[in-house]
């Protein structure tokens, strides 16, 4: 076993060994310590990957596979189905594997400081644990049964966190709110899997295996099942991504989580979709998705400048914040949409960009809404007399979602719009345009945002904040700020290793 | 990399670096006031060591720099299209630069004077002085990162950093009910405009390949693409350079501190349209119909601003207003052809715009109040001020010798030639627009500077105030300073030296626009020029003459019916609000409720349609034992049908 075989099963075993251990530990506080020692190890070795890159991969036959993992793990699991245990990093995945580990470090360390109420400290980090297991498997996972195993293992922990720490209160409205949030959150998305399951034997049963890199590219299948496995697979993460009109459930339950499920669901849950359409739908159906292109583009818009309409009405301050979600991913399906290198690299930078923007806004949403027990933005007013550092974090992060240039939105979103410009014609130059409006109306309900909770005079919950922060929050939320710049002035962070992928992934598409 | 390009990429490297220092310092007074004085004094040093960090550096590249350089590496490159990181310097760049990095340094040392806790203000108030003064300096280092970029992208990013400097600075006093909506107008109208730059971005550097302003120059864009794209330029010039229609948010933008108007008036913001349009002149040059655009929309916000200026009481709204006016002269220019001429006005313009807002900030702060009913008299308690105005104003009409006399000659001689000689890339009649506009506009101008000079200086004092007094010398240093080039500037437009210098720095490619001077310098004196003297003479005559009459009445009473149209600027403003920001608040609306009724409506439904049907289907097998068993029977029956059925057929 290579050193990178040995850190791709350290990724995954060691978030799976810190949940058992957290589960073992005895004292709250001391299992808290473990989980978040698990994640920050995990983090390390999720780093770690990149090293000895461009080592891992054979130029074998004539053509190379157009999926070439720097590492991979591939050994039998159950022979007897032929299902194996085929893991492997490339740029692709990269990225999001590290936002992950990142982003469950952050919140497992959060939840150090700070525990909803509702439950134990041990139970919620051993849950962001197991959720951590998911979604990483799902970035690395390069056999179609396996990807479909890991994007469910997330569904129970998830849904547990959202009904388990979720909510405002204990009162008995509140606790019905955040029950049928999470039941919604978990039907829906049920139901997307359901359509993955079929969508993933659809094609393993027409091309005889389950191997991604082999299967990349069309793999002999035939247009009719293209078609077929695309439309599936397309439907079931548009449900993850989610594309708009099967959002619904993302609204509830990110509004319904705690701060720590509403940071990972909004960072790098819906990341799972995006990336499932890049990796499984786009790569193995190629023709389903030219041929399925101009639906996606816009559906894609749609979601854009519905999202960003349905903000510029929104009172609540999570909900808006959840909504844009809507909006932004829009961009990434855009970008997917167009089918090329520049619309594909535009969106693995706005998914990583959103992660990172969206995760730090939540974050500042739930400290909000910590402090003055109330999200409504008509109680909210006058942060910036208060509370001036929150206040300056939140424009910040505000400035950063509306897609500022020389922050990390501003890549994907553009990038997005200048990839539907390159592909022309009628229809994505009108998308084109319809997405730059979108991007001007994003920044309309970020600024009204901004206007309602951190300009005017103190409404009476917020004229009692102190003016500082803890300690806690400054360690979980200065990495975001920090990687929020770097990204936009350095986007070759994300997309220097993500492009001989993309271009491999282009060229079996043409 | 050599000497120059280095300084070029220093420019705004260094402001940046003291903004993002300046905004790691405590916001506001925490505990003891010494604190505060700390961190006051250091935002002060950073704020103005890098503002003359940049003046010196501007200065040195203006000396350096013997000819146009470039330098770019590349930033990333997404899926084939190359984004470069990179300057590209020339005379014009250099010029604007030091323009930028002088009114900044005055406007920092200025604030720390107008922003500081007076006699009279409240014991709480607290102005924040340290992320004021760090966003001057990013505004400064957006601005110059305009200046110099060499790419369309890093020059976007610059572009809209200063849309996001504008809307904070606007938004810092605290104390002005108006002033978060402000801010917020002028993002948004600004980031509207936006849309289209962004969009005729992208429609270049696809068609490019690069968005490396060389390369984009260089590359022989199609007809049709060119034409959108420049179109699509103009929507963002218009946005940043309020030109109509998206001049609405410019007056607005007074709630911000004085000084910030002077920054954004003067030597950012506005600015960066226009300098925009005269990088990329060669594309504008070749799509007539841009130009042609452009002249329609220079002429009309020309007007425009003039007319609403006659009939502000707000001091800062008249300037405001003139701004608009004066930056619709420079768009003029740039549509006839003449970026040499537009570039001289930004120039001229900055130094008297800074200068009068400066001025206008110690009226304010001795007054306390903005507006112009409440002041008159002051010219012989404040000498100073008052003299540097009448320069200011004197400059802003174009009475000779001062210098916007000499700049808007340039551009009047530019209309005059397209218009009569057919000179210029732009369609004759684009010329006589361009023209008769200017010349209204230099008598509407010369009305309502002559307006302002009497209504805020001469007759008696309309508030009996105790002491009205020239500013303290931290507030004066900075108008006298800026006095200096306000009078003289426009000289250097003559061939010498100056022009001598900046000839030297010509584009390898004799064709190329961005050279600032011709080689005959600027200055055409022919005797066209008596039409705008006669004009100014006219304006101000009318204005003097009202004034004669009654001096305690406002000139704009002679407006008549007029006066309420132009003191709402057309209702614009109303338009705006009935066409655009009701219409998308209402669609916010629909589309919320269209989506919690419809979208999660159709999902609750299916839940709920679901459930029932469980429900029902559940009822169905609660029977009692006679109809169970009669239904099993049934059941056992029709299987047994059918097996035999079936198996009868087989």
């Amino acid at each position: 076993m290579t050193f990178g075989e040995f850190l791709l099963v350290a990724v995954l075993a060691l978030p799976v060994l810190g949940a058992l251990a957290v589960a073992a530990t005895p004292r709250d506080r001391a299992a808290r310590v473990v989980g978040t020692v698990a994640a920050a190890l995990t983090l390390v070795a999720a780093v770690a990957l990149v090293a000895g890159r461009g080592m891992g991969w054979v130029a074998y036959g004539a053509t190379p596979p157009a999926v070439r993992p720097w590492h991979a793990v591939d050994l039998p699991w159950v022979p007897g189905l032929d299902l194996r245990f085929h893991l492997g990093v490339d740029g692709i995945s990269w990225p999001l594997v590290v936002l992950t580990a990142l982003l469950t470090l952050l919140c497992c360390g959060y939840s150090l400081w700070r525990v909803p109420a509702g439950g134990s400290g041990r139970a919620l980090v051993a849950l962001l644990l197991v959720v951590e297991v998911g979604i990483l498997g799902t970035f690395l996972a390069l056999d179609l049964v396996l990807f479909f195993l890991f994007f469910e293992v997330i569904l129970l922990p998830m849904y547990a966190i959202i009904v388990g720490w979720g909510g405002d209160g204990a009162d008995p409205a509140a606790v019905d709110a955040r029950r049928r949030a999470g039941r919604k959150f978990a039907l829906y998305t049920l139901f997307g899997s359901v359509l993955l399951l079929v969508g993933v034997y659809v094609v393993v049963a027409a091309a005889g295996t389950a191997d991604i890199v082999a299967l990349t590219g069309g793999a002999g299948l035939s247009r009719g099942t293209q078609l077929a496995a695309f439309t599936l697979l397309a439907v079931a993460f548009a449900v993850k991504s989610p594309l708009w009109p099967l959002h619904s459930w993302l609204p509830d339950a990110h509004t319904q989580a705690p701060t720590v499920g509403s940071v990972l669901l909004a960072g790098v849950l819906l990341k799972m979709g995006t990336y499932g359409l890049v990796r499984v739908a786009v790569g193995v159906a190629p023709e389903g998705a030219r041929w399925a292109a101009p639906v996606l583009g816009v559906l894609a818009v749609a979601a854009i400048l519905v999202g960003s309409l349905i903000c510029l009405a929104q009172t609540e301050l999570k909900r808006l914040i959840a909504y844009s979600s809507v909006g932004h991913m829009g961009f990434v399906l855009l970008g997917v949409a167009t089918l090329t290198a520049t619309g594909i690299q535009a969106a693995l930078i706005g998914n990583v960009a959103h992660g990172i923007i969206t995760g730090l806004l939540f974050f500042l949403a739930g400290a909000i809404k910590d402090r003055t027990h109330t999200g409504v933005l008509s109680e909210l007013s006058g942060l910036r007399e208060t509370a001036p550092r929150l206040s300056g974090l939140l424009a910040f992060a505000a400035v950063a979602s509306l897609g500022l240039p020389g922050l990390a939105g501003f890549w994907g979103e553009a990038f997005a719009v200048v990839a539907a410009v390159e592909v022309g014609g009628a229809l994505w130059l009108t998308l084109a345009v319809l997405a730059a409006l979108g991007g001007a109306l994003t920044a309309a309900y970020l600024l009204r945002l901004l206007r309602r909770v951190t300009h005017g005079r103190p409404t009476p919950a917020v004229a009692g904040l102190r003016p500082g922060l803890a300690g806690a929050e400054l360690v979980a939320w200065v990495p975001l700020v920090l990687l929020a710049l770097a990204v936009g002035l350095a986007p070759t962070l994300v997309l220097g290793v993500a492009e001989a992928p993309v271009e491999a992934l282009v060229g079996v598409l043409r | 990399m050599n000497t120059t390009t280095l300084l070029g990429a220093l420019l705004p490297a260094v402001p940046l670096v003291a903004g993002l220092v300046g905004l790691l310092l405590p916001p506001s007074p925490r505990g003891a006031a010494t604190e505060q004085d700390t961190a006051r004094r250091v935002a002060i040093g950073l704020g103005v060591a890098g503002a003359a960090g940049a003046l010196a550096l501007a200065v040195a590249l203006l000396f350096v720099l013997n000819g146009p350089a470039e330098a770019s590496t590349t930033w990333i490159d997404i899926g084939g299209l190359t984004v470069t990181l990179g300057v590209r310097l020339d005379g014009a760049a250099a010029l604007v630069a030091v323009a930028v990095a002088a009114v900044a340094l005055a406007v920092q040392v200025y604030s720390t004077g107008y922003l500081k806790r007076g006699p009279h203000d409240d014991v709480d108030v607290d102005h924040r002085y340290p992320p004021y003064a760090a966003q001057i300096s990013l505004f400064t280092a957006a601005m110059l990162l305009v200046v110099v970029s060499g790419d369309l992208i890093l020059l976007l990013v610059g572009w809209e950093v200063m849309g996001l400097c504008s809307y904070l600075l606007i938004a810092h006093d605290r104390r002005l009910p108006e002033a978060p909506a402000a801010a917020m107008k002028a993002f948004l109208v600004t980031r509207v405009g936006d849309v289209g730059f962004l969009l005729g971005i992208a429609l270049l550097g696809v068609s490019a390949g690069s968005f490396r302003i060389a390369d984009v120059l260089a590359h022989d864009h199609g007809a049709g693409t060119l034409t959108a794209a420049c179109l699509l330029l103009l929507a963002g010039v218009a946005g940043k350079s309020a030109q109509f229609p998206l001049h609405t948010w410019l007056p607005d933008a007074m709630a911000g501190p004085t000084p910030i108007s002077a920054l954004i008036h003067a030597a950012t913001m506005v600015a960066a349209g226009v300098y925009a349009v005269t990088r990329l002149f060669p594309l504008f040059a070749a799509t007539p119909v841009a130009l042609a655009v452009l002249g329609v929309m220079a002429s009309v916000t020309l007007l425009l601003g003039a007319l609403a200026a006659t009939a502000q009481d707000d001091i800062k709204r008249v300037l405001a207003w003139s701004t608009v006016s004066q930056i619709g002269y420079m768009t003029g220019a740039l549509a006839v052809g003449s970026p040499p001429a537009a570039l001289f006005h930004l120039l001229t313009h900055a130094a008297f715009k800074a200068l009068l807002f400066l001025a206008a900030g110690a009226v304010i702060h001795t007054v306390g109040s903005t507006l112009m009913s409440r002041m008159g008299g002051l010219r012989h308690a404040m000498p100073v001020t008052f003299w540097c105005t009448v320069v200011g104003l004197g400059a802003l009409a174009g009475v000779p010798p001062l210098s916007g006399f000499w700049s808007k000659e340039g551009v009047l001689a530019a209309a005059e030639g397209a218009a009569l000689h057919g000179d210029g890339p732009a369609p004759a009649w684009v010329g006589w627009l361009v023209w008769l506009a200017a010349l209204v506009g230099v008598a509407v101008t010369a009305w309502y500077a002559t307006r302002l000079l009497l209504r805020t200086f001469f007759g008696a004092t309309r508030t009996p105030l105790a002491h009205p007094h020239d500013p303290p010398a931290v507030l004066r240093w900075p108008v006298l300073a800026l006095a200096v080039p306000a009078a003289l500037l426009g000289l250097a437009g003559f061939p010498g030296w100056f022009s001598t210098q900046l000839r030297r720095t010509r584009w390898v490619d004799p064709e190329a626009w961005s050279d600032l001077m011709p080689l005959g310098g600027l200055i055409h004196l022919t005797p066209t020029v008596l039409l705008p003297l006669a004009l100014l003479l006219v304006g101000a005559a009318l204005a003097w003459a009202g004034w004669r009459r009654d001096a305690e009445a406002d000139p704009a009473a002679a407006l008549g019916p007029l006066r309420p149209v132009f003191a709402r600027a057309f209702r614009l403003d109303d338009v705006q609000h009935a066409l655009v920001v009701r219409p998308t608040t209402a669609l916010g609306q629909a589309a919320r409720a269209g989506d919690e009724r419809v979208v999660d409506g159709a999902v609750l439904g299916t839940g709920r349609a679901a459930r029932a049907l469980g429900g029902g289907l559940g009822a169905l097998h609660r029977a009692a034992l006679p109809r169970a068993a009669a239904a099993v029977l049934a059941g056992a029956l029709l299987i047994g049908l059918a097996a035999a059925l079936i198996g009868g057929a087989a």
